[in-house]
């Protein structure tokens, strides 16, 4: 891997500090995306994946901190930079798209202003210029007759088109990098589908790095080239998609994929959901996060947090089980398949 | 919006006659008259200004009378200041009042959106609560304790300002602060509220994950949203602000028409009590009106239906 890293996430920490006390929802995170890259970020809510691009983007509200880490973007340390700096970089070089279009666009502006805003906030153009790239990034996405939809309000589109103007405005600046938090959730299935498709096809023609966070397994494999698994505030495994699928090292992420229902199946087939709840990130557990739902766990896993495991070189596993002198359990293969 | 506009005015028209119905009811079943209450008049003699006044026909033959007179914007003759119209008496008396009032609603909405806002922006720090203790104090101390104090302190004591009357513009001082007290503090307090909801909404995320300015962030997208629930309360305050109050213009020596209000209640003096409520229903069903008007104007999701 030569490639060029765009994004280094190293030693993130973030809490919220509430009146019962610390909410630890980021607990020393630590990835890499690189250039024209789509990253996955899978993991339950409350796993801290949204907080982890909330850190990111400098989107964090009172009372969210970032503790501890560095946030490097092209070798430049977000974590440092002054909220006035940040304002150049956020829409401009890396920009978000939300999880729920019904209400991420403002109701009493059309869909051009909040545009044309956005792009001369940004970029040295006069308003008509501004339009134009409005315009096209509408065009871009999809939507039809642009000129008039420009002067529509948000509640005079559907939810399928609203996340598409909120993709146009997201794109419009020509962003570096893309975090898209859960952008198909709130969506109903086919249009779901029409949005991912859009976004599989603007990456391709436009070469933007792209973080997805989701917790749908069937959206990174149709979408990501990498994935990493959060659960309890940790990256619990990162892989290519094909090491996930189909060789997962991890107690957590095999549970999650026995989780999701298998389509092609000739048997009736019962799901196996992982029995328990996540972990209270008030008090978080003193080792592995995962150790209590976990029927692999050791008396080791209760104490230690365990580190993360190179199983090969794109594809790492925090699990006890892969130190070269763990047990070998039944049902946990240690070694990669060759 | 043409057509809706119409269809508004004439069931305004309708709800100002049902007022003035109302009224005329309430008003005669009130056991008195205007001459009651005098020295003890001779049976003749008020038979005689009964007679004068119309008072002795029958009450509907008086209320077709007065609707009568009223279409054609007469109010009629005061009981009370012989000669003198009730016409006359808004004429002379409502200038007074509207202009306090007018002053109240610039001072309202000049100190209390912004103070809603800072207030929002800081929540939970010193400024906040120092702001919402004030306003907290400013609700529920009413207006004659405040123009009360005013008088003490820095007319009696300081001797800043007049005590009484508007002959120079010290005088406005006073009842501006007095009248405009409580809703200063009300929309301090609305405005809190709402803008922190609207703080916490998607689309004000949005805008600062797009880089905006705060100054956009906060004046553009979260104000308008914010302003929807404080446009509601202001339009029919300034229906009341504007119209006078009594306890105010009594206490600051004004001539204006809260005062005449109140006292023709009591003296049962049927047109002037007749004519102020009708103009005070008046102004008030107008300002609702511009209210649902600037709802459209503000939010584009409220379609006036024909």
């Amino acid at each position: 891997m030569s490639r060029e890293k765009i994004l280094e996430v190293k030693g993130l920490q973030t809490s919220f500090y509430t009146h019962l006390g610390e909410v630890q929802s980021v607990r020393n995170v630590d990835f890499d995306l690189y250039k024209g890259e789509v990253l996955g970020v899978v993991g339950e809510s409350g796993s801290g994946k949204s907080v982890t691009c909330s850190s990111v983007m400098r989107l964090l509200q009172h009372p969210g901190k970032i503790k501890a880490g560095e946030v490097l973007f092209k070798g430049e340390d977000l974590v440092k930079k002054t909220e006035k700096e940040m304002r150049e970089i956020q829409g401009n070089e890396i920009s978000m798209i939300f999880q729920d279009p019904m209400s991420a666009l403002n109701p009493v502006y059309t869909i051009g202003n909040q545009m044309i805003e956005v792009i001369r906030k940004h970029k040295k153009v006069s308003k008509k210029e501004a339009e134009e790239i409005a315009i096209k990034m509408l065009t871009l996405v999809g939507i039809p007759s642009p000129e008039e939809r420009m002067k529509n309000y948000p509640h005079e589109f559907s939810g399928g088109m609203r996340q598409r103007a909120v993709i146009a405005m997201a794109l419009s600046c020509d962003p570096e990098l893309v975090i898209a938090d859960e952008p198909t959730t709130a969506l109903d299935v086919t249009i779901q589908a029409q949005i991912l498709e859009l976004m599989k096809d603007l990456q391709e023609r436009l070469h933007s790095s792209i973080i997805f966070i989701t917790h749908d397994l069937g959206v990174i494999a149709q979408l990501c080239t990498r994935v990493i698994v959060m659960y309890g505030g940790m990256v619990m495994e990162e892989a290519t998609v094909d090491e996930l699928f189909y060789d997962a090292k991890n107690p957590y992420t095999m549970g999650l994929l026995n989780s999701v229902p298998n389509p092609k199946a000739d048997t009736k087939e019962r799901l196996e959901p992982i029995p328990g709840m996540p972990p209270d990130l008030l008090n978080p557990p003193k080792g592995c996060p995962f150790c209590n739902r976990c029927k692999y766990a050791v008396k080791k896993c209760l104490n230690e947090v365990p580190p993360m495991y190179e199983v090969s070189k794109t594809h790492k596993s925090r699990c006890h089980l892969l130190h070269p002198e763990a047990p070998q359990m039944e049902g946990f293969v240690k070694e990669a398949r060759m | 919006m043409i057509k809706y506009s119409l269809k508004r005015i004439v069931s305004m028209v309708i709800t100002l006659f049902l007022v003035a119905t109302i009224t005329f009811v309430l008003m005669h079943s009130i056991p008195g008259g205007p001459f009651t209450s005098e020295r003890n008049l001779t049976p003749e003699i008020e038979q005689a200004l009964k007679e004068k006044y119309n008072l002795d026909a029958p009450l509907y033959e008086q209320y077709f009378d007065y609707m009568q007179d009223l279409a054609q914007g007469d109010l009629g003759v005061s009981y009370k200041k012989k000669g003198v119209t009730v016409n006359d008496i808004i004429a002379q008396t409502f200038p007074a009042s509207a202009q306090i009032g007018a002053l109240a609603v610039v001072f309202i909405l000049l100190i209390g959106i912004p103070l809603g806002i800072l207030s929002a922006l800081k929540q939970n720090s010193a400024i906040d609560y120092v702001i919402m203790i004030i306003a907290t104090i400013g609700v529920t101390i009413p207006s004659f304790v405040v123009g009360t104090f005013i008088i003490y302190i820095f007319a009696g004591k300081l001797a800043w300002i007049p005590a009484g009357g508007l002959e120079s513009w010290k005088g406005y001082i006073g009842p501006v602060i007095a009248l405009a007290g409580f809703s200063v503090a009300y929309v301090t307090r609305l405005t809190r509220s709402s803008m922190l909801e609207v703080l916490r909404q998607d689309y004000v995320r949005t805008a600062r994950a797009n880089g905006l300015s705060k100054w956009s962030v906060i004046g553009k997208h979260a104000l308008k949203n914010a302003l929807i629930p404080v446009v509601t309360y202001v339009g029919p305050m300034i229906a009341s602000i504007l119209t006078g109050s009594f306890v105010v213009e009594k206490i600051f020596a004004i001539p204006g028409m809260g005062k005449y209000f109140v006292e023709s209640v009591t003296n049962r003096d049927y047109t002037v009590l007749m004519g102020i409520t009708i103009f005070y229903a008046a102004i008030y069903i107008i300002m609702v009106f511009i209210v649902d008007i600037a709802y459209g104007l503000i939010d584009p999701r409220i379609k006036f239906r024909d």
